[in-house]
């Protein structure tokens, strides 16, 4: 099927995006390793050099680091639950049931609902303290309401996008069970397998593979988190829920510090690769096959 | 008419030469069996012909015009595919109307032609459906169907029963059979197994890397094989290859086909115990393992009494084939 | 399965997923129910959760204070025109890829979505800079520009999965057949890639839609999509409920119902063929 002339065809179709993507990807990201080395106020005429204090200035601010552990806390609290609550459910709602596709419609639907909407709901009708459902369950069993997103913010934020994101974990992990061989785990059962052992030796072991999946993918889009913070609390009570997406953000659009900003920017970038680099394997495995 | 001609034919893929200088003719009308191993090559010789790939060099010659840089289109001829490749979204009236409809055909004479196919492939019930809602054997009958309404010059099948099972690809195969009858078209036909070749055939071409090992009727092969190679794949079960100086043989190997084996209780030209013995009513497959020679398979008649363990003795009754160092018949 | 689950049995499970599909799905609902309640309803205590009267007004003042229908077609302009920009880009990439793969198809697949991997506050500022500069902040331009490019990675790569499923012997049967390149395109591709490019293009409109960093770094009232004008609700108009939930109702009633028919494609989509 492939002559040379479909192959020269072939290249000059796939040229456009290629040309596309790469500028996409290094003029800006070249733009920003420069600026990460410029005093770069965006608010004042001119640049000067900078050399690495851009850097020495964000990675020394004790925000930073709290950042860094907020993110780690999000994003892992986060796969957690989904992980958890994915395979849980996924269980459940692969058994044989009345009203399987109403369920499902259900249980997908907060997939499909804008971080700022889920937020805000979130936000104003249950976890305010004085009007939200929550403060309202509390005085119904006589405890005092609690101010969620005041004295709890990343474990609440963590809650809204967990729930956010479950419907995605429990839909693979779903789909990942229901091409699990049936007369595999009737074999077992003849082995004498008990329920758990099926579980434990039969079902987790085929759900390595999508549950890999889930952890990377949800990593590459948790690490963005943004909109929900925004919205909520802004990254407070000081910096209690301020994740490295947020803080470069402040930085740079509040604090009008391009240098600053790029340099965090540059630092994100590196984080990020380091888990693109995992996710990019199994990816790459899967194509071989 | 159908004839075609290859004449002098290679084809590489990148650095590597899967089919090396070839020649071949096939007659108008002929069904001819590409029979080998997998890898053999057997399936890129019917794709140069079919024009699905490209020859590296060499000449395809149809009905006398050069047709080796004709798109398949223009090839006249039409072709089977081991998958079906039947068009998922179209009904099977209009797969089979497909090449019809693309040759320009005016509607009446096109649903004319279909109905026409489709009684003789027992289709006629099965016309509004869709290829997933068929069975294999009736894929099978709309793609051979799609096949004929061209009326092509020859039809190329590519291993079109190795989807069956067992019992409906022993009726596909009569009926395409029957079908050449029928339409004495030019056949060329594809498979691994050496029996569709054997009971299908007017001639085999058996392949080996890319080379033909031997062209002839399915009895000429199995009568007069030329080389080991084809000693070994042509009949049922294989035939014994057996170290020259075993049998006190000037031959590097020789050959001798179960079905050519006697066994004795006393004598004979090779002894051992029993293996196992199948008795099939028919026939008996005797299988003997033979100190210094290994194990030997024997074809016998169905009422012999012997059973694992027994000491027999193996004698010859037939022809021997003898081989050089090169598995060359001598 | 043979075995044959027993009545009780299968109740329990019924029970059981529908308490699970009503507690994840309550806020959504309860949502929907508030945007028909008067503001008093909306907080009253206890809360009402069908027993109210029923009211249309919340939509038609979110309307009238904040020109509700302008963020509306932002948004489906920024979405639909982002997922069309990117599928006639896509389409000619994932079809060469899919079906005439080089050597190094796999390592430019691979590249691709390595892009999507790029955290977007990396490249924030120099394309907040770019885009000020072309004089187009604020504008549904770049953001339908942006959009496309943040997306084109994963449009490629579902559609390359789906064409990838296109067997070639097809395509051979085709051309056997005696269809010319056009007619092959016409009655055979064409109708085997449609539905692939057609849940590529919910599945893209949904993430475009729903996209909330550039829509809330690059627009200010002019070009803001619902997303950014839902986040101007986070006060102090958040506290009035009943509006807040009929502009959250609005906002995500259509990309819900298309996220409902494309759900079957999503896990595959998601997890670029890994999952299927």
């Amino acid at each position: 099927m492939a002559t040379t002339h479909s192959k020269a065809a072939a290249r000059l179709m796939i040229a456009p995006s290629v040309v596309l993507l790469l500028l996409w990807m290094i003029v800006p990201l070249g733009l920003t390793i420069y600026f990460s080395f410029l005093k770069y106020n965006l608010l004042k005429p001119g640049t000067e050099w900078f050399g690495f204090k851009n850097y020495y200035y964000f990675l020394t601010d004790p925000s930073f680091v709290e950042a860094l552990a907020n993110t780690f806390y999000l994003v892992g609290g986060v796969i957690f639950i989904t992980i958890v609550g994915g395979v849980l459910f996924g269980l459940l709602l692969n058994k044989d049931f009345w009203g399987r596709g109403i369920v499902r419609l259900m249980v997908i639907a907060p997939f499909f609902i804008m971080p700022t909407v889920s937020a805000l709901v979130w936000k104003n009708m249950f976890m305010n303290p004085v009007n939200g459902l929550f403060a309202y369950a509390a005085n119904l069993i006589g405890a005092e309401p609690i101010d969620f997103l005041a004295h709890f913010p990343l474990a609440s934020i963590t809650g809204i996008v967990a729930w956010q994101w479950l419907p995605f974990a429990t839909l693979i992990l779903l789909t990942a069970l229901q091409s699990l061989d049936q007369e595999q785990m009737e074999a077992a059962e003849m082995d004498g397998a008990s329920p758990w052992s099926r579980f434990w030796y039969i079902t987790l072991p085929h759900l390595a593979r999508p549950i890999t999946v889930v952890i990377l993918i949800e990593t590459i889009f948790l690490l963005g988190v943004f909109a929900e913070i925004l919205v909520t609390t802004n990254g407070g009570p000081g910096a209690a829920s301020t994740t490295l997406t947020y803080i470069i953000y402040r930085v740079a659009r509040l604090g009008f510090d391009a240098g600053g900003g790029a340099a965090g920017g540059v630092v994100a970038v590196i984080l990020a690769n380091i888990v693109a680099i995992f996710l990019m394997r199994m990816i790459g495995k899967n194509l071989d096959k | 008419m159908g004839q075609i001609t290859l004449k002098d034919i290679t084809k590489s893929f990148d650095d590597t030469q899967v089919i090396p200088p070839l020649n071949l003719d096939i007659k108008d009308g002929e069904f001819v069996v590409f029979v080998g191993p997998s890898g053999c090559g057997k399936s890129t010789l019917l794709r140069l012909i079919a024009g699905l790939e490209d020859v590296s060099s060499g000449d395809i010659v149809i009905d006398g015009n050069d047709a080796t840089h004709a798109a398949p289109s223009e090839r006249g001829l039409a072709m089977v595919f081991q998958s079906y490749a039947l068009y998922p979204h179209m009904s099977v009236r209009k797969n089979i109307a497909f090449p019809l409809k693309m040759a320009g055909l005016d509607k009446d004479k096109i649903d004319e032609k279909v109905s026409g196919a489709a009684e003789v492939l027992n289709l006629t019930d099965y016309l509004e459906r869709r290829p997933g809602q068929l069975s294999g054997g009736q894929r099978q009958r709309v793609a051979i169907g799609r096949a004929i309404v061209r009326e092509p010059a020859a039809f190329l099948f590519d291993e079109p029963l190795s989807n069956l099972d067992a019992a409906l690809r022993v009726n596909m195969r009569s009926e395409i059979i029957d079908l050449h009858h029928q339409l004495k078209t030019t056949m060329v036909y594809v498979t691994h197994d050496q029996v569709e070749a054997m009971t299908m055939a007017d001639k085999i071409v058996v392949l080996n890397a890319g080379v033909i090992e031997q062209v002839g009727s399915p009895l000429e092969l199995y009568h007069s094989p030329k080389s080991r190679f084809v000693a070994g794949f042509i009949g049922s079960p294989k035939m014994n290859f057996i170290p020259g100086t075993a049998n006190n043989d000037a031959a590097f190997e020789i050959g001798v086909r179960p079905e050519h084996l006697l066994v004795v209780t006393e004598g004979g030209e090779f002894r051992g115990k029993v293996a196992s013995a199948e008795h099939l009513g028919s026939d008996t497959f005797v299988r003997v393992d033979v100190p210094g020679v290994g194990e030997v398979n024997a074809r016998v008649n169905g009422d012999i009494d012997v059973n694992y363990g027994d000491e027999v003795g193996l004698q010859i009754n037939g022809p021997v084939y003898r081989f050089d160092e090169d598995g060359l018949a001598i | 399965m043979a075995r044959q689950q027993t009545i009780s049995n299968k109740l329990v499970w019924t029970v059981l997923a529908w308490i699970l599909g009503a507690t994840i799905f309550f806020p959504i609902l309860w949502t929907v129910l508030t945007s028909f309640k008067t503001e008093a309803q909306a907080i009253s205590i206890p809360p009402v959760m069908f027993d109210f009267d029923w009211t249309f007004e919340n939509y038609e003042t979110v309307q009238e204070r904040s020109n509700y229908s302008r963020h509306f077609w932002n948004s489906v302009v920024i979405s639909v025109g982002s997922t069309l920009l990117g599928l006639l880009i896509a389409v000619p990439a994932a079809w060469a890829m899919a079906f005439v793969p080089g050597k190094r198809t796999k390592d430019v697949l691979m590249w691709m979505l390595s892009t999507k991997m790029m955290p977007a506050v990396g490249v924030m500022i120099p394309i907040y800079l770019m885009v000020q500069s072309a004089g187009l902040l604020d504008s549904k331009t770049a953001l339908v520009i942006i959009m496309m490019l943040v997306n084109l990675p994963i449009i490629i790569w579902m559609l390359y999965t789906y064409f990838k499923e296109i067997p070639g012997d097809i395509l051979e049967a085709a051309r056997m057949d005696g269809a010319s390149l056009k007619n092959e395109i016409i009655y055979v591709l064409t109708p085997m890639a449609v539905p692939g490019i057609a849940s590529t293009m919910l599945l893209n409109v949904i993430l475009a839609w729903n996209e909330a960093f550039w829509t809330l770094n690059l627009t200010a009232a002019k070009a803001a999509p619902l997303t950014a004008f839902i986040a101007s609700y986070s006060s102090p108009e958040g506290l009035f409920y009943a509006k807040l939930s009929a502009a959250s109702t609005m906002a995500i009633a259509p990309i819900l119902i298309m996220g409902w028919f494309s759900q079957k494609q999503l896990v595959r989509g998601l997890t670029f063929g890994a999952v299927k």
